[in-house]
């Protein structure tokens, strides 16, 4: 059993609850649910920074590249950008699809949800700072080219899911070792884990923060691993973190009839 | 109408100008000096061009861009009219941009230019610093550079759309103690905000108090501990900010 902190669609009030990630039951003040039962909100949270280029292998898919034009030079500092609140979008909710593009890549995240402000926190404090982990898909319309911010290509309406929960950080005991898989339509087309990470998560919430406060409830993407699967409209995108959960959504085009299909 | 954000003996409140004077809700009466002035609203998402001036992108050796370059900013980053932003001391290239900021007053998807302004609830003056120190070319201009903490005073006053007859020819200036450094003209914007409120929304949803920074004309220059910088929109208002060195912070 793992402790939790979720919102359930019903309620606006935050619950704790305990979490039994082998039977997939959730207790909330001792009533026990089927997690399949629960309707989940999007975790109360502030702002969602995404951190890019920290897996070794995308950064390895970049190759040479990184010391030619327009880049230069490999990155020195944490590649950041910003998840506005458009696009936040609960477990099971739908993410709607773009009528500009054929596929939309899924981003398999671990999010580090910050207990408190923030500012130059040391690496050997970091751990203080956690309040526990949640799953992100940090959606994007596919880009090569990482020269600008790619506002157009990522900050979409419900191109962000979060959830369904968030672990409290004592329940996770090695945050820098979880693997991750990614499934479309039940079939897995992406595995790695967190500790092919370049930046660790104490370091890069140490690097982060030296120039920039997080506050209580912001989230931090740890980075998307290298190759991210690819999905069409139709297709349900399905996150599993070990240790965290499982984060599920389906991809659905706007139908010309106006109603969803 | 132009209205404020201020904190006055432990709370915050929200202010209308009465002239040139604070009033308060509950009818009390202050001078500007009498309060702190905090960011006019609370942003939402806040999205900021680049290199929207010809003349800006031309300083910094750029052609002009086809499509808007757009990114965004968090919470961290801003702070009200005289407050004290932190310039790192080992920084050699810190420079200001004055910029016209449109608050977005209702929700806004799939706009045309035409519609524009009916989503717009008024506009204030922000001071987009940089440090060039820490540019690199991923996702530039990159956060390290243009979300620092307090590296974003925006104020004093959001002014009223109805108030402003032509945000597209309004004066912009910036003194850095007492001089004149930036002069320039919202008629000399790449894109203009009806453009950029029809191109944003025609991908995502905009929604009240996110607010659009529309980019600086030329005219940078370096700052330094100790400058006071005044960034100035006619009609708007007058920021006024000062620059202290990170290591004033250290106790």
């Amino acid at each position: 059993m793992v402790k939790i902190y979720s919102r359930r669609q019903e309620m606006e009030q935050a619950l704790e609850a305990e979490l039994d990630l082998v039977a997939q039951t959730v207790t909330f003040q001792s009533n026990t649910y089927d997690v399949n039962e629960l309707r989940f909100a999007v975790p109360k949270i502030g702002t969602v920074y995404g951190t890019a280029l920290n897996y070794e292998g995308e950064l390895a898919n970049l190759g040479e590249k990184v010391n030619e034009a327009p880049y230069k030079n490999p990155p020195k500092a944490p590649v950041l950008y910003i998840k506005p609140r458009n696009t936040f979008c609960a477990h099971k909710a739908d993410i709607p699809f773009p009528e500009d593009s054929d596929y939309l890549q899924a981003g398999a995240a671990l999010g580090i949800v910050l207990k408190k402000q923030a500012t130059r926190v040391p690496i050997d404090h970091a751990a203080d700072y956690i309040a526990g982990f949640t799953i992100v898909n940090d959606v994007s319309i596919p880009h090569e080219s990482m020269h600008r911010p790619a506002i157009k290509q990522k900050a979409r309406d419900g191109f962000c899911p979060i959830g369904p929960w968030v672990v409290d950080a004592s329940d996770v005991d090695r945050a820098d070792d979880l693997n991750i898989h990614v499934y479309i339509n039940d079939e897995r087309r992406q595995s790695n884990s967190t500790k092919n990470l370049i930046r660790d998560i104490h370091t890069l919430l140490a690097d982060v923060t030296d120039y920039m406060t997080l506050y209580e409830g912001d989230v931090l993407l740890v980075g998307t691993p290298e190759n991210p699967p690819l999905f069409q409209a139709g297709d349900t995108v399905r996150i599993d973190i070990e240790g965290i959960g499982s984060l599920e959504n389906k991809a659905v085009a706007k139908s010309t009839k106006g109603v969803n299909v | 109408m132009k209205r404020a954000r201020v904190a006055i003996d432990g709370a915050i409140h929200e202010a209308v100008e009465v002239e040139g004077k604070l009033k308060l809700e509950d009818g009390r009466i202050f001078t500007e000096d009498h309060v702190t002035w905090l960011p006019p609203v609370e942003p939402g998402t806040v999205f900021v061009l680049g290199l929207n001036y010809a003349d800006h992108a031309k300083e910094l050796s750029f052609n002009a861009p086809k499509e808007p370059l757009v990114f965004l900013k968090g919470p961290n980053t801003f702070l009200g009219h005289n407050g004290s932003s932190v310039r790192p001391e080992e920084a050699t290239n810190m420079h200001y941009e004055c910029e016209l900021a449109v608050v977005i007053g209702k929700q806004a998807k799939n706009v045309k230019k035409e519609d524009a302004y009916d989503y717009v609830a008024g506009y204030t003056v922000a001071n987009d610093y940089a440090i060039r120190d820490y540019l690199e070319n991923y996702y530039r201009p990159n956060l390290k550079v243009k979300n620092r903490d307090t590296l974003t005073p925006i104020g004093p006053w959001l002014v009223d759309k109805e108030d402003i007859k032509d945000p597209m020819n309004l004066k912009l200036k910036t003194s850095v103690n007492g001089k004149v450094t930036q002069q320039g003209h919202t008629s000399d914007m790449v894109f203009s905000i009806p453009y950029l409120i029809e191109y944003l929304s025609s991908f995502m949803t905009l929604n009240p108090n996110d607010i659009i920074l529309t980019g600086t004309p030329e005219g940078l220059e370096k700052v330094n501990a100790g400058d006071e910088v005044i960034t100035e929109i006619e009609g708007i208002g007058q920021l006024r900010n000062y620059i202290i060195s990170d290591k004033e912070l250290v106790t």
